[in-house]
């Protein structure tokens, strides 16, 4: 006997599918209009808006930074964030439980407080320059998802490996190389893929680092938006979004998605 | 080469807790020598710190001529076994089986050709390819084995080896471990919780409580002649009667039970170790015969209980409850009034302690 869904369950589930696509299915049709401003349903159909997205030159300069950006800082995060979760990892008992907590106050505190904070420590008090500020302040960010994600993985290492190792002759500096970072792998290749993310998609704290001359991606969508109503801010913002699904995909193809969730 | 493990006076600490007191042990050479014990007692932490993975706080632990007490881990030429295998699970057998030949610097085709004729050599021709996903429990730790003997190590540690396999392969596994250690004839020290495995494969058994070492022999003297109470309760003297030496009766000790009553110890059997000591025994020990004897403690059948080869009752005497076993041709009723002959090959005389 199969059992059926009662006829509002499906109706609710319906209107939550609708409400999480709508605005995607939106921004991919304003983006897609022939008029000079943006608009739903799109009233003709053309690619110019994505053309100009790459003759725009302020919206070139700042997807490189973006990346750069984006693999700078997460990077420099790694490797931050791979030996502080390997140590909490290793000596789980030893070390205070709050330190675990500490890793995750990036998310917790508002990133508009970080960016800001950022803005008065690193950028004027310190006199960093602003493309050095942008990347401690991305590393910052994506941090918690580097040490969780990687912290995950290595919590289900067995490190009677890396003794075995270490009993068979390997130093144990050279045994981190060759037995543990190779068995936690899947970890550092979903955080990098997280924290690559968030970074791109980053504006609270960018919008306090950036400053003449070096902006980022989100940031001169920002900019563009105030001066120009028109739908090349749909089309970056599609993507961004194609950039981000294609990542998710390579992740869900490779590891399987639900290692995030995890 | 052979060469012996010792361990002088090592003292060890897991924070402000001792673990380890003046610990001394001499492993010979070619020996394999059981730690045994309950968790806690001390076993695991001895292996770990031969092993180089935790610092004594004080001692010296010693491999031939090497002191070891302050060389890091990968330089002590120690072949261990973990519990939980412990492969290499991103590399393949024949992989992780080279992995300490690779440490040594050996090149490529010799280190493959070691480790096939060592894998061979374990019972697993044909697996070299494989990945410890697509092995047993059995199969890994035979890998295990393989990569641990395959550096010719001077001294093989193996912690628990078999607890993660079931019963009928721990008993395999355990004569294949003692057949490969003899082969090279190199000097185990080997850690586990179960007596039949420590007894059944060494040549002496160190067993543990609380950070000390309370008898080391051979697994047939501490079967027979325990040397104090805990090592006998260990080994299965259930049966603990305190008593008390008064008199000599021609050729044997006439002694006072706790509680009233006489025995006659024949001093071809016994050595009474102190004037207050205690009788131990295995349920197998006390014979259940007539009342009318005076060699033996008079007692109270309660409940029979059929094992087999013998039926044991739990009897009541003067100095408490204990096991006693009797013939199966002559069934007793409870309540009956007996006397429990102590069978001298399965009793001891042991010194009364402070409980």
């Amino acid at each position: 006997m199969q059992r059926r869904a009662h006829p509002a369950l499906i109706a609710f589930a319906v209107l939550t599918f609708l409400f999480l696509i709508g605005p995607l299915v939106i921004i991919v049709g304003a983006a897609l209009s022939d008029t000079s401003y943006l608009t739903f349903p799109p009233q003709g159909l053309t690619l110019h808006w994505f053309q100009n997205v790459f003759e725009i030159s302020a919206f070139k300069r700042t997807m490189i930074t973006s990346f750069q950006l984006a693999v700078g800082g997460t990077a420099l995060s790694m490797a931050i964030g791979i030996p502080a979760a390997y140590a909490m990892a290793r000596y789980r008992i030893e070390l205070p439980r709050f330190l675990g907590n500490v890793f995750v106050l990036p998310i917790l505190v508002p990133e508009i407080v970080l960016g800001f904070s950022l803005m008065k420590s690193v950028a004027v008090g310190s006199g960093v320059p602003i493309m050095g500020a942008l990347l401690l302040g991305h590393a910052l960010l994506v941090l918690p998802y580097c040490v969780r994600v990687v912290g995950a993985s290595l919590n289900s290492f067995d490190f009677s490996i890396e003794e075995a190792a270490v009993s068979l002759g390997c130093p144990r500096w050279k045994a981190f190389f060759t037995v543990v970072l190779p068995n936690v792998k899947p970890g550092i290749i979903a955080g990098f893929i997280l924290a690559f993310i968030t970074s791109l998609n980053d504006v609270s704290i960018s919008i306090f680092l950036t400053g003449p001359g070096v902006s980022t991606l989100p940031i001169q969508l920002l900019a563009h938006m105030e001066q120009f109503f028109d739908p090349t801010i749909a089309s970056v913002s599609v993507l961004l979004m194609f950039v981000t699904v294609a990542v998710m995909a390579i992740v869900e193809r490779t590891l399987g998605l639900t290692f995030l969730t995890k | 080469m052979t060469v012996s493990l010792d361990l002088s006076d090592v003292t060890a600490h897991y924070g402000n807790t001792k673990v380890l007191e003046d610990l001394s042990l001499h492993v010979a050479e070619g020996e394999l020598v059981s730690l045994l014990g309950a968790s806690g007692c001390g076993k695991t932490t001895t292996l770990r710190l031969v092993a180089g993975f935790l610092e004594p706080t004080s001692g010296r632990i010693k491999l031939g001529e090497t002191d070891l007490t302050r060389l890091p881990a990968h330089s002590r030429d120690i072949g261990l076994v973990f519990q939980t295998y412990a492969l290499f699970p991103h590399l393949s057998v024949r992989d992780n089986v080279a992995f300490g030949l690779k440490q040594r610097g050996e090149g490529r085709a010799a280190r493959q050709r070691k480790a096939d004729e060592m894998i061979e050599r374990v019972g697993l021709a044909g697996f070299a390819d494989r990945f410890q996903a697509n092995l047993s429990g059995g199969q890994r730790q035979r890998v295990a084995l393989a990569r641990a003997l395959v550096i010719e190590p001077r001294l093989l540690m193996f912690d628990e080896p078999l607890s993660n396999l079931d019963a009928k392969l721990r008993v395999d596994m355990r004569v294949e471990i003692r057949r490969l250690q003899q082969i090279n004839g190199t000097t185990a020290l080997y850690v586990t919780h179960d007596q039949e495995e420590a007894f059944s494969i060494s040549d002496r058994v160190a067993i543990m409580n609380a950070g000390r070492i309370m008898q080391l022999d051979t697994p047939e003297v501490l079967y027979s002649r325990p040397a104090n109470l805990f090592v006998a309760d260990f080994v299965g003297f259930e049966n603990v009667i305190p008593m008390r030496a008064v008199a000599e009766a021609g050729d044997a000790v006439r002694a006072e039970i706790e509680g009233g009553g006489m025995i006659d110890l024949p001093k071809q059997h016994y050595t009474v170790p102190a004037q207050e000591f205690v009788l131990a025994s295995r349920p197998e020990g006390l014979l259940v015969d007539t009342a009318d004897r005076t060699d033996g403690l008079p007692a109270k059948l309660g409940l029979r209980t059929y094992l087999g080869r013998a039926y044991q009752y739990q009897c009541d005497t003067t100095a408490g409850p204990v096991k006693a076993n009797g013939p199966l041709g002559t069934p007793r009723e409870e309540g009956e009034i007996v006397t429990l002959i102590p069978q001298p090959e399965q009793c001891c005389l042991l010194p009364r302690e402070a409980k």
